[in-house]
């Protein structure tokens, strides 16, 4: 890029030119979230990036040494808000590490299902809203009509839209709901159409190729060296996926294909995600169609609420069994565990040291947004301002996640 | 004891010899402490040994165990690409906390040395841009230290924060921790 910028550069002593400061952010839409870039700008050149992020710090991990267990799940929700049922499983499996159990089968398939259902929401998220960034404002609109129908599924099994803390260590909070079936079997027969609308609106659009083939292109080597994961790293062909290559809950028992690519520029990481959204139909059905009947919470009352609300009303054990775990959680045993998933943005791995208590001593998440972003710095460095925007949409920070 | 973790405890017992001490393995993940003086070779070592090449680094983690000395600790986790293995390396550090950087073998390390820098106070030498990354500049203090309240501390914008001596102030430019911890933690 230097010598494009040096023929760039006005010759003579005619001209006299100086660096401006710019300051994107934190209130703009293409940042995503509150992500403050103070750009020393050469023409229209980026000299320098100086990031400035924490706007969203919430102290997610200092909350989380006075919190027991339980109580931690909303805190993980609002992580990655755009795909909240990844970080519950992420935390849980964490915990149940610890304790060493395991949450029963069906619950799992459960929450597969849902941690595939938040992958589609978060990758329909930012496959719309990379094409806005560069003007294409319809990708963004069509996704939103799609991401509304898994919305109304995460709202039919939790009743919440967005925070859903469905997880629970040792299982998930309820069983799904009469006439969830046929509502996501029906979501699976129209959604890989959809995606082929999406790629049809975009593969073609000749503005959208020229603003993000070959722009913004990692390397291998540069992509691990920077910590990406997930789709990003994927997109520059290394082949990583962890429900693949250290497969928890029930993946090993699913078929699913790692997408990856080879350019590794912005493209190719768009492109990842659309396939991986067709991937993740896949899985779902597949867990549907192997869902066993059975308890969706583990039979240990020191750990899981009663499986029957109604029984807590007429029976004193399990009343004090349910206050018992409200007003003080439950122990975890001594010891140390570092818990990684494939969440939609990466690898989403949470560290927890235990004293022994109901609380964690220390939980320190790693929160692969926050390691994507940084990538941003090392990628850009030399570029135009415009392609800069194009780099970090198609890198799918989430703010919240990166500020913790 | 699986494969791989004998590869590991006998490649490194071969190079750094009583140095670089064997944790318990606890859940699957195989733990090695090392002095702060060696983790960089350490972490080098680990990443071009071409038998283990753990080129991904995870994370970087403070942790702090107030009142125990020493008092603080240095957690990376790698992960290798090519054999699917992970480690966790534990440095643990006095008062004032200082480490080697590791960001000339990992670039990502920049930001996770950062945090914990911010959260810990824990400075990394050699790194070329400790600053805060969450806190504003100017901030007092190291917000996740076990001697730091929960509600923070109390001023004219928090008044619902704990009373008490006002923190340990690093030197922003420096980045110099003045010794020694305040002596009367909070209950």
């Amino acid at each position: 890029m230097t010598e494009v910028t040096e023929l760039m550069r006005p010759q003579g002593e005619s001209l006299d030119t100086k660096e401006v400061l710019l300051n994107l952010g934190p209130q703009h839409p293409s940042t995503h979230g509150v992500l403050r870039l103070v750009l020393e700008l050469d023409g229209e050149y980026v000299a320098r990036v100086d990031p400035h992020i924490g706007y969203l710090h919430r102290g997610t991990e200092k909350l989380a040494e006075s919190f027991t267990y339980t109580q931690i799940f909303p805190l993980t929700d609002r992580l990655d808000y755009v795909c909240p049922p990844s970080n519950n499983l992420a935390f849980a499996l964490a915990v149940e590490k610890l304790l060493g159990i395991e949450a029963p089968i069906r619950a799992q398939y459960i929450r597969v299902m849902m941690a595939e259902l938040a992958r589609i929401s978060g990758h329909l998220l930012i496959t719309g809203a990379l094409p806005m960034d560069l003007g294409a404002m319809t990708a963004l609109l069509y996704a939103m009509r799609e991401r509304e129908m898994i919305m109304d599924l995460l709202e039919m099994i939790t009743g919440a839209r967005m925070h859903t803390s469905f997880c629970r260590v040792g299982g998930v909070r309820e069983d799904l709901p009469e006439g969830f079936l046929p509502k996501i079997r029906e979501f699976c027969e129209i959604f890989p159409n959809r995606i082929r609308d999406y790629e049809r609106l975009l593969e073609d659009n000749r503005v959208f190729l020229s603003r993000t083939q070959g722009i913004g292109v990692i390397s291998p080597e540069d992509g691990i060296d920077l910590g990406l994961s997930g789709p990003n790293l994927r997109a520059s062909g290394v082949d990583w996926d962890i429900r693949r290559d250290e497969p928890y809950e029930i993946y090993d028992r699913l078929d699913f294909n790692v997408i990856t690519r080879d350019e590794g520029d912005c493209y190719a990481r768009w492109q990842c995600r659309v396939e991986e959204m067709r991937e993740s139909v896949r899985l779902i059905e597949q867990c549907l169609e192997q869902m066993p009947e059975g308890p969706f919470q583990i039979d240990m009352p020191t750990i899981a609420f009663p499986m029957d609300k109604d029984r807590v009303h007429c029976s004193m054990e399990a009343l004090i069994q349910h206050f018992d775990l409200s007003a003080y959680g439950f122990k975890v045993p001594e010891g140390e565990v570092y818990s990684a998933i494939e969440a939609p943005k990466g690898e989403l791995g949470f560290y927890i040291i235990s004293d022994g208590s109901e609380k964690p001593f220390r939980m320190k998440v790693r929160a692969p947004s926050f390691v994507n972003l940084q990538a941003l710095f090392g990628v850009t460095n030399a570029r135009y301002l415009a392609d800069m925007i194009a780099v970090l949409g198609s890198l799918d920070p989430v703010m919240a996640e990166v500020d913790k | 004891m699986s494969v791989e973790a004998s590869v590991i405890s006998t490649l490194i017992a071969e190079r750094f010899g009583e140095a670089v001490e064997e944790l318990r393995v606890s859940h699957g993940v195989h733990a090695f402490a090392a002095p702060p003086d060696r983790i960089v070779e350490l972490c080098r070592f680990l990443k071009e040994h071409p038998a283990l090449r753990f080129d991904f680094l995870s994370d970087i983690c403070g942790v702090d165990y107030y009142p125990e000395a020493p008092r603080y600790e240095a957690v990376y986790h790698l992960y290798s690409l090519p054999n699917k293995w992970r480690i966790r390396i534990k440095c643990r550090l006095g008062d004032p906390p200082r480490v080697p950087s590791v960001t000339g073998v990992w670039r990502t390390a920049n930001w996770h040395e950062r945090e914990a820098w911010d959260m810990y106070g824990i400075s990394f030498e050699g790194h070329p841009d400790l600053r805060r990354i969450y806190m504003w500049e100017g901030f007092e203090g190291f917000p996740q230290r076990k001697d730091f309240p929960l509600r923070g501390y109390k001023d004219d914008l928090n008044p619902f924060g704990a009373e008490g001596p006002p923190p340990t102030q690093p030197d922003l430019v420096t980045n110099d921790i003045p010794t020694g911890v305040r002596s009367t933690p909070e209950t």
